[in-house]
Formats: C-alpha cells, structure tokens, sequence
C-alpha cells in the first residue's frame, strides 16, 4: 500500500519521455559510492486493514483517560469535545491544506485565523494576537525573546508555579541568547516575586501551575517598577470567570490552547497562543492574519507584516517558526463560536465549583489536606500521607487518574495536582474520595 | 467576507453545559480578579455554526481538491486511513503525565518509529519532541553547540547556502551563532572553492538540504563533509526534501551529524493549513548523548518501555511533553502500510513524477540548472519579464486553469523561480494536465498578458492588495472594521 497511482505503462512512457530507460538512471546524480545498495531494514507493506490493527493492537494497550476517570492536570485537561468542533475543523479542506501562501484559495484558512485571533484578544485582554504557536512552551519562549529585544536585558524572573517542563523549555532556548534565569519562590502556592533588579520580564501562571490564582494587579505593579515586561500564562478557559491577563497589567499574554477543544493525544498536537499590545506588534513571532481588499474592492484575508518572518528577514527574524499549529487554532476557534460567551462563562463556573467540591471532600480523607490556602481554579494541589507517585500508582490502579506528581518540587515531596473539569460528576468526585480514602488507610 | 462575528445575534447560544451540581460555595476568589465584561465571542446557533464554517471551508484549496505542486512543501495525498487511526480512543485519549505502565502501546509505537526513522536516515538515535522542521533545526544547532561546548571549544559561525530555507539563517541566530552565507556555484551546487575557503577552527558546522532547495544532488557531499570535519566542524541535514531519496542513500553515509525531518511532508501527514507538523531530530552515535530528555528506552528484562529522563549532557526539554505525537501516529501508520519497499518506491516516483513534468514544460519554463531533477524542479519566469508578466503573475492565472501554484520567489538565488514538486501521488494524467495549463500560459504570456494580470477570476476573492494589510493593519474583528468591510 503506497498510495502511488503508476502503471507499468505510465512509467514505460513517462521515461521515454523524459529520455532514460530506467527510474535507476533518474538518480545517476547520486554518486554510486553513497548510494544504499540495499533494502531498507524495515518491515514488509501492509494492507489497510492490517495496519489497523497493528496499530490499534498498540492502542488498546494504552490505559487512556477513556478508560481511567480523569483528574489530571498540568497544562492537559479532559474537557468535552463538541460534535460540531471535530466535524467541521477537520474537514478535509481545512486539514490538508498547506500555508496559506496563496491568498485567494486560503480563505477558508486565512479567515478562521482571523477570528482566532480575535477570540484570542477577546480571552487574554491584549490586542494583537498571532495565528498560533507549538504548545504552551513554546508561546512562553518566544514572549522571553520579544521581552529580551524590547529591553535590551538577559534576565528573565520566572515563577517557581510555572509549568516545570515549560520552565525547562525556557531554559534550553535561553542557552543561545544566554539569559540567566532566576526563579521566583512559590512556597506558598503564588509567587514572591524577587531578583527584579535588571530583568527584562517576569513570567507567572493564571492560574499557576498549582492551580492558584495569582494576585496579577501586585505583580504587574513591581515588574514594571523595575522596568520589566509582565509575561501572563494563562488559561484560556479561565476567561469566563476570571478577569483578563490584559486588564491586570499583563504585557504579553500565552498560553496552552489544548483545552481549547484539542484532544489530550499524550502531549500534542496542541496549541500555543500568543497576545500582547499593539505597540510591539512588530516583535510578534510566527504568522499573523490581516484584513485587505482585493482588486475589486472586496474585503479579504492575507497573512502580514510578514516582513517580521524567517522567509523575508532570514538571520534577522525575530522567530524561526514556519509551519505552526493553525489546524489546532481552526478547532479552537469552532470551539469558542460553539461556547459563546455564556457557554464559556458557566463552563468556568462548573470547573470552579466541582474543583472547590473535590478539594473539599479529598481534604476531609485521613491524612490528606489542600496543601495551599487561597483560590483556585479547576486545580489544587492535595498532600498526601506516603509517596505522592505511589499514590497516585494506586489510584490508577483502580481507575482513578491524578498527577502530575509533585515530588520534584522542594516542599512539595508528598504533593499531586487534582484537576477537575466539567467531565468530572460529583459521583465521580466521591468516587475518588472513597478510594483515596482506602488507597491511604 | 462574512466572520462568525457578522453572524453573532445576543442571547444565541450553540453550547450546553453541565451545572455544576454540587453544594454551592461562596466564590472565593476576590472580586478585583473576577471578570466583570464577558469577551465577545460570538453568539450563535449550531446551525449557523455549521453552515458558517462548512462555506468558509469550502473557499479553501486542499489536497483533497486538486494537484498542489508547491515546491518545499512535499503535498502529497493524506491518507484517510491515519486519521482513522489518530482518533483510536487509546490514542486520543492519552494523558500526557500518564505514567509509562498505563501508556506501553504509545512507547512502544515510538520505540518502533525511532528505529525505522533512524534506519532511513543512516542515525543512531531520534528524538520525538520537535514539533515542526523550524523546531528540530534550533534543536539541532543546541546540540552542536552542547558538542562543541563539551569539547571546550566554543565556536561563532555556521555555514549555509545561498539557497537556503529562510528558517536554517534564522534558528542559527537564536542558537546564538552568526551566519556566513555560502555561494552557489554554476551548477547550482555549494560553491567548493567558496567552502573551503570559508573553514576554520571557528566554525560550528553547516546547515544543508539534500537535494538542496533548487531539487539538485549536492554530489558533492562526501567532500564537503571530510572538509568540514577536518576542521571539527558538524554537517546539519535539513530534511524537508527527504522525499527524494529514501532506500536510495541515507544522510548518515553521506556524512552527516545530525537530521530532522519533516513528518507533515515526506511521511503524509495533513498539513492543517500551517501545522501542526512533526520535525524529529536524529544524530549520529557521538552526539547521542546530547538529545532531549527523555527518551523512549526499553527494559529487556521486564518487557517494558519507559521513559529515561537520566540524560546529564542533554541539552534539556524541548516541547513542553513529548512533541506532536497525534502527527508521529499517522506517520507510523504511513510508515507501516508502506514499509522499507514502499517508502523507496515513493522517492523513485516523486522524481520520476518531477522529471516528467521537468521535460513537459522545459521548452517554456526553462530551468535554472538544467539537466536531471530529483523530487523537484525551479524554472524561471524570467523570459516573460519582458512581456510585463511576472511569476506571480503564472502563478496566479494557474489557479484559474484548476490548481494550486507552485512556490514562488523562493529560492532566493533564482530569479523570478517558480518552484515545482509534483509528488509521487499525482498521475500521469494530473502531470499532464497540469503541463498543458503551464504551456497555455506561456502562450497567454505573449498574446494576451492582461488575462494573467487579472488572475485570478475564478475565486472567492481576487488579487490581495498585501501592502495595504501591512500598512493599515486590521489583525482582529471589530464592529467598526465590519462597516468598513461590508462597504
Ligand atoms: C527546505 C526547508 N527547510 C525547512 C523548512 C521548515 O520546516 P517547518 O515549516 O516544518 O518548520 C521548510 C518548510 O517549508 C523547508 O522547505
């Protein structure tokens, strides 16, 4: 099965065409002493039913959140997906299209982009936002860049209640530019936040990665006394409830857009988002939508300023990003028409009373307690008697899913994060509270 | 130009949420940091939510729709089989900090793609975490640069070619290298002499694409490499046009360090409009040890896959999980129903599939570089300068005649280039239609030129007026921009 439609005749004439005999002679460019000279030691083809169920084989040995009742968290969360979300974002015209490079047959593309991008502003309070990045991580790397070239500094103030793989990102990326990172103590679930002096900008979670919400207002107070730009990362489904990054001072807003109506898919595709103010619109990284009229005065879409990007500006780019994760910005977009603002308002408010239920009920089990005072959103960190990762082994053992486990946090040895989104009843909440309950007895 | 945003009518609603059903607390989040004005999503109904996004659907070209000989870009058909595939609720449905006993099926699937990846490229090791091209070349460049740096000797410059993809000169600025631009020479190839010239002990290594970006066998390779080498330099293999040349020859006998690919070009997977893609990272033996972590190892003894976080000369974490795993699925599947035979009999037939189309239209459309082609071609509009008619200009009359255009103005190093890879998966009689559309423009050219001025007239929108975007921006929906569109 190789998808090729050649014929024996069409290659007969084909070649006879182009003036060889054989597809052989087509790669005599390849010198002879490099070329393979074998097969490739791979497996043998097989028919589309029998890659089916090879790899649904595979699939069933996965014990995924179809199986196991969700309650995990740390930047991928379990929300339902709509029908209409799937059905329409992954119609194949949108899908197996290329970069809308060529206007005129993109507008499909180029104008769900265009309403991404202003449900973006409208989530985050900010005014500009791209056509998406690679994940969570990655919008984070490139908001410590455009905040390294606003200022001119190197230091970045991160908080220790962000994300620690996204922090790890940060870090790999900052070993080019060099930019020293200094971490922000989060002992008591929100950030302190200290080492401003000199820093081009400081990085917190809304909520953070333990759940809490942050007191934005402070924070965006003493980074810009020190000169430093505030960099947001939120939760786009917080937005209902919450008020906006934008509106509490924030200067760039990202975030993981996977809760967005992306699938959990063990880590991606997902959906890096972006936003930040019109005066540093020429530092925005990646692919940005725009508004123009065509030779007939008729309204259409383009992607620009694409001055900015890696195709025009090369070494002088202020990001490498090409391709970028547009069909997961197309599912969030649907997503978001489908939510309305209502729909996105009470889905936050079920997220905050369910999580508010289960900390409640897993903080009255023996030995357990809500590791953290202060609100929180659709996540709380729970401490519990014995190893966390082995509880949370237990747990899964009998069809409860939480993590990530926290023992690689100073003071955290014995914590795991509970998320619980409006998947999860209150049965399940007690369901979960019952076998926490015996899992730790 | 109808928006979701024309469509929203206050107090319509498409969505139902579950209440919360649970003893009702007092919020206890302080009223400063609540919401106090909703967002303005719109406000609409699934039906007009369908409709809506069915008809802004279909303004758009897809593989599904027709031939897209855009060169780079390797749009070959998508088989419907691995979409099938992704939404496997074992798939879909994975929690990213699952914890590897509940996950075995993903890892082993990884462990499994690892070893075919690197058996095609000639690598040891690969990792999954890169989620584009642009993503696995920065990956790359920090492992030279960890190399480099392990050996005590820091470096400042890498080498790329005139021809170069605008993401290799712009990764290397943020690995926090310089670039040094190599020419090409008459053959359209590296310029050896201007290499040679250019090595020194500060140089961290190269950047290349084989076939490189004008469809040409850089035969030089094996010398380019020992020289680079010679001087401690890396060689990095832009794998976008690996299309061309798998079971034929492996970047790792060629000599080079360090590969990615493209999984969204030459392993079939939908390009979504711009992404997502899958750019995996492979390296030789010496450089194994400075891949991300983790990585997929396996316990023989226990018969269990796991994640090895324990890389102490890792350059460190990537992605913030394990890089676009729902795409490396489709390609897995791409790669089993294919195997070692098929994957070859792909890359003998995009080039022959290129060649063809090469010989079809040469006469009209002449090559920068004359001679053979591998997967792709660049010809060059410039006889038509004269005439008033552009690249552009054929481009956009093309899709009058029923298909996408190739990539234009890119590479940079030919000019007026129209940059066309066919794929393997057109037919003969695709290739043929779509030479005769090539050569009836040409004769347009010279008898009626406007007809390719005005192109094109058969779309939803005509021609684009881009400066006026970049010049008056309007990145976002407004009432007020909805009056100024709407006229
Ligand atoms: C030659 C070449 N290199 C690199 C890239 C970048 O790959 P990606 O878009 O996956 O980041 C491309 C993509 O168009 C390319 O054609």
């Amino acid at each position: 099965m190789d998808y090729t439609p050649h014929t024996q005749e069409d290659i007969d004439q084909m070649l006879r065409t182009i003036g060889v005999s054989t597809v052989e002679d087509l790669f005599r460019e390849v010198p002879e002493g490099l070329r393979l000279g074998r097969d490739l030691d791979l497996a043998k083809p097989l028919t589309e039913m029998e890659v089916m169920d090879q790899v649904a084989s595979l699939a069933r040995k996965n014990r995924s959140v179809e199986e196991l009742k969700c309650f995990a968290g740390g930047g991928a969360y379990e929300h339902y997906i709509p029908a209409p979300v799937r059905h329409l974002a992954y119609r194949a015209e949108f899908a197996t299209s290329y970069t809308p490079y060529q206007p005129e047959l993109s507008q499909g593309v180029l104008g769900a982009l265009f309403e991404f991008q202003t449900m973006v502003c409208e989530l985050t309070g900010m005014e500009v936002s791209n056509a998406s990045l690679y994940d969570g991580a990655s919008s984070l790397v490139e908001a410590v860049n455009l905040a390294a070239g606003m200022t001119g500094r190197s230091r970045v103030v991160v908080s220790e209640a962000i994300n620690p793989n996204y922090r790890e990102v940060m870090e790999t990326f900052g070993a080019g530019p060099g930019y020293e990172f200094v971490t922000a103590s989060a002992s008591d679930g929100v950030t302190r936040l200290q080492g401003l002096d000199q820093a081009a900008c400081v990085i917190v979670g809304q909520p953070n990665f333990f759940g809490m919400i942050e007191n934005l207002p402070a924070i965006a107070e003493k980074a810009h006394e020190a000169g430093a730009l505030l960099i947001v990362h939120f939760d786009p489904l917080s937005a209902g409830v919450l008020e906006t990054p934008g509106a509490l001072g924030a200067d760039v807003v990202t975030g993981e857009g996977q809760s967005l109506g992306n699938e959990l898919m063990f880590g991606g595709p997902y959906l890096g988002l972006f936003a930040t103010k019109t005066e540093h619109v020429r530092r925005v990284p990646g692919r940005i939508t725009g508004a123009t009229l065509d030779s007939n005065g008729q309204p259409g879409f383009v992607l620009t300023l694409q001055a900015r990007e890696q195709h025009i500006r090369r070494e002088k780019a202020n990001s490498n990003v090409c391709t970028n994760q547009t069909l997961m910005a197309i599912v969030a977009t649907v997503y978001l028409s489908w939510l309305g603002p209502q729909g996105l308002k009470e889905l936050g408010e079920t997220c905050l009373a369910r999580t508010r239920y289960a900390a409640q009920l897993l903080s009255s089990v023996s030995g357990c307690s809500l590791r953290f005072e202060g609100p929180f959103f659709k996540e709380f960190v729970l401490q519990v008697p014995g190893r966390s990762a082995e509880v949370a082994r237990q747990l899964a053992d009998r069809g409860y899913l939480v993590g990530p486990s926290l023992e690689r946090f100073d003071g955290l040895e014995n914590c795991i994060l509970v998320a619980v989104t409006e998947t999860r009843t209150a049965e399940d909440i007690e369901g979960l509270a019952k076998v926490l309950a015996e899992v730790v007895a | 130009m109808q928006t979701i945003f024309d469509l929203s009518v206050s107090g319509r609603r498409a969505s139902t949420i579950p209440q919360a059903g649970v003893e009702e607390n007092e919020p206890a989040i302080p009223s400063h940091l609540l919401r106090k004005t909703p967002p303005a999503l719109p406000e609409v109904s699934e039906r007009d939510l369908v409709q809506h996004y069915t008809r802004l659907s279909q303004k758009n070209w897809a593989i599904d729709v027709g031939a897209y000989p855009l060169g780079s870009c390797t749009m070959k058909y998508n088989p419907k089989i691995n979409e099938q595939i992704a939404s496997l609720p074992g798939l879909r449905n994975l929690h990213p900090w699952q914890n590897e006993a509940d996950a075995q099926g993903a890892l082993a699937m990884l462990w499994e793609m690892e070893r075919a990846l690197a058996e095609i490229t000639g690598m040891k090791r690969v990792t999954f975490q890169p989620a584009a091209g642009a993503h696995g070349e920065l990956t790359g460049l920090l492992i030279m640069r960890a190399f480099h740096q392990s050996n005590g000797d820091p470096r400042k410059t890498v080498l790329i070619p005139d021809s170069a993809h605008g993401t290799n000169p712009a990764s290397v600025r943020l690995a926090g290298y310089q670039v040094r631009q190599v020419p090409s020479d008459d053959r359209g190839l590296v310029d050896l002499a201007a290499l040679e010239d250019a090595l020194d002990e500060t140089i961290v290594g190269i950047m290349l694409t084989n076939p490189n970006t004008l469809g040409l066998f850089e035969k030089d390779i094996e010398k380019i490499a020992k020289a680079m080498h010679s001087v401690g330099g890396l060689l990095y293999f832009d794998g976008a046009n690996l299309n061309a040349i798998m079971g034929k020859v492996r970047p790792g006998d060629m000599g080079f360090d360090i590969v990615h690919m493209n999984l969204h070009k030459t392993f079939s997977t939908p390009h979504g409009g711009g992404g997502p893609g899958a750019g995996p990272v492979a390296v030789t033996e010496r450089l194994e040890r400075f891949l991300p972590a983790p990585m997929v190892e396996f316990d023989e003894s226990s018969c269990n896959y796991f994640w090895d976080p324990d890389r102490p000369d890792s350059i460190g974490r990537i992605h913030g999980f394990h890089g676009n795993f729902g795409i490396v699925a489709r390609a897995y599947a791409y790669y089993r129903a294919l195997g070692g035979e098929g994957l070859k009999k792909v890359s003998e037939r995009a080039v022959l599939n290129a060649n063809y189309l090469r010989t079809i239209i040469e006469s009209k459309y002449p090559l920068a570089h004359p001679g053979l082609c591998m997967h792709e071609f660049v010809s060059t509009a410039r006889r038509f300068k004269k005439l008033g008619v552009r690249g552009m200009d054929v481009a956009k009359r093309l899709i009058d005649l029923g298909f996408h255009p190739p990539t234009v103005y890119f590479p940079l190093v030919v000019e007026e280039s129209l940059m066309i890879e066919p794929t393997e998966t057109e037919s003969k009689q695709t290739l043929d239609a779509l030479g005769k559309a090539l050569l009836q423009i040409s004769d347009e050219a010279e008898s009626e030129p406007d007809l390719l001025h005005s192109a094109p007239t058969t779309t939803p929108v005509g021609r684009l007026d881009e400066a006026r975007a970049a010049r008056q921006l309007r990145l976002r929906w407004t009432p007020e921009l909805a009056k100024e569109l709407t006229g």
